[in-house]
């Protein structure tokens, strides 16, 4: 059975869509991927859905409450390379995913959550500091 | 029908081909005097090989059902003939007059061979009546149908043409849209604009809206769409070009544009789509 591989990344997880997503494939990676975030501690994910084609509402959403999830849990997500056409469906289908960040590629992606996590590891060090 | 009336069309259609060539083709020439779209002797080799195919196509007795397998050559013939002169621009008369203009050489032979039978006379008439007409009428259906073709070719290409979509500086794109907005339009406009952001990978793409007319609450929500599948393919978008009365508009309508960044002319929203990148320095330096 297909599996969706995760990998730590320094302080990221980065997840590559590669096969058709199918629903108890998305269900897995979401329970997978919440365990991954608590387990390494990781400050940031990258979901890359460059390869992803086809989009349905149910996978629209996955994608949406794994980003909410992972906010939960404390951790960023960063959808990276979305296709044009799956982009304009999930406008059709009213699922703007508000909250979730993108960037063009896992390239960008990582920028903007280096970014982000550098800011917070000083606002730590700084607290530290102040103690 | 009688398989007299069957057979007297393509026996008449063999033993005087030559003879209804002539005064078909006389008479064609003279419904077309006014035009030299085609020459005489393209119009005799087409009348010809017309005559032929007819010949065969009726060979069988089959003289009502034009759809049916021994007129593919026929219609085939018919096809190429009807589209040729939409494409050289004959009217829709002169191109219904190839076929119909075979009608009064036709019936003067009919009338000749017939001459003594009246009853025969009246049934073969009509029967060739309403082969030509059939046929005639098929050939119109074809001459509309590659009119249409040309038209719906045009809008395409005007469509293609209309959504240009500019490299403006590293990472940023811009999108000057000119004319309304449709559904139809606004849908080439996003996938164009959407496969050249994945193509450059720029992360600002500015909508210039100065050459829309009119902005209603449709056009807002295509604009509204096309900015979040931007987004959501991780690329900011900039409106710009928002004329005083659009401005109006959009609030009386409104339309929430709160989400979006939009800027008066196209000017404002390339500098704030170099600051959002980081290289308003550079504008001021000359490149290395």
């Amino acid at each position: 059975m297909d599996r969706i591989p995760i990998l730590k990344l320094r302080g990221l997880l980065l997840v590559t869509i590669q096969v058709d997503m199918h629903d108890r494939l998305a269900m897995q990676l979401q329970d997978e991927l919440t365990t991954r975030i608590s387990e390494t501690g990781a400050r940031g994910v990258l979901i890359d859905i460059s390869s992803l084609d086809i989009v349905d509402s149910f996978i629209g959403r996955m994608i949406a409450n794994i980003a909410a999830m992972a906010r939960v849990l404390d951790a960023q997500t960063v959808v990276v390379g979305m296709q044009p056409a799956v982009a304009i469906t999930l406008v059709e289908l009213g699922l703007t995913l508000p909250g979730v960040r993108t960037a063009l590629n896992v390239d960008k992606g990582m920028a903007l959550l280096e970014g982000t996590a550098l800011i917070t590891d000083a606002d730590e060090l700084d607290a530290g500091y102040a103690d | 029908m009688s398989a007299a009336t069957e057979a007297a069309i393509p026996r008449l259609l063999s033993t005087h081909q030559s003879d209804l060539l002539d005064e078909w083709v006389r008479e064609q020439a003279t419904s077309l005097r006014s035009t030299s779209k085609i020459k005489e002797s393209e119009l005799r080799s087409q009348s010809a090989e017309f005559l032929t195919v007819l010949q065969q196509a009726t060979q069988g007795g089959n003289i009502t059902d034009i759809q049916g397998p021994t007129y593919g050559r026929v219609r085939d013939m018919l096809s190429d003939v009807s589209r040729s002169r939409s494409y050289q621009g004959f009217s829709p008369t002169e191109t219904a007059m190839f076929v119909f203009s075979l009608k009064r050489p036709m019936f003067a032979r009919i009338r000749k061979e017939l001459a003594s039978d009246a009853e025969g006379l009246a049934t073969v008439t009509w029967a060739a009546t309403e082969l030509l007409d059939r046929l005639g009428l098929y050939t119109m259906e074809l001459y509309q149908k590659s009119r249409e073709e040309v038209i719906a070719r045009q809008q395409e290409e005007l469509l293609e043409l209309s959504t240009p979509v500019v490299k403006l500086w590293d990472g940023i794109l811009a999108l000057p849209m000119i004319g309304t907005l449709d559904s139809a339009r606004t849908q080439v406009v996003m996938e164009s604009l959407l496969q050249r952001i994945v193509e450059t990978g720029a992360v600002v793409a500015i909508i210039d809206i100065t050459g829309v007319p009119t902005v209603d609450t449709l056009t807002a929500q295509h604009l509204l769409k096309t900015v979040t599948a931007a987004r959501l393919m991780g690329a900011d978008c900039i409106i710009s070009g928002i004329r005083p009365q659009i401005a109006q508009t959009i609030v009386h309508l409104g339309v929430d544009l709160g989400a979006v960044t939009t800027k008066a002319t196209l000017a404002d929203a390339f500098r704030r789509a170099l600051d959002m990148t980081g290289q308003r320095d550079k504008l001021n330096k000359p490149r290395a």
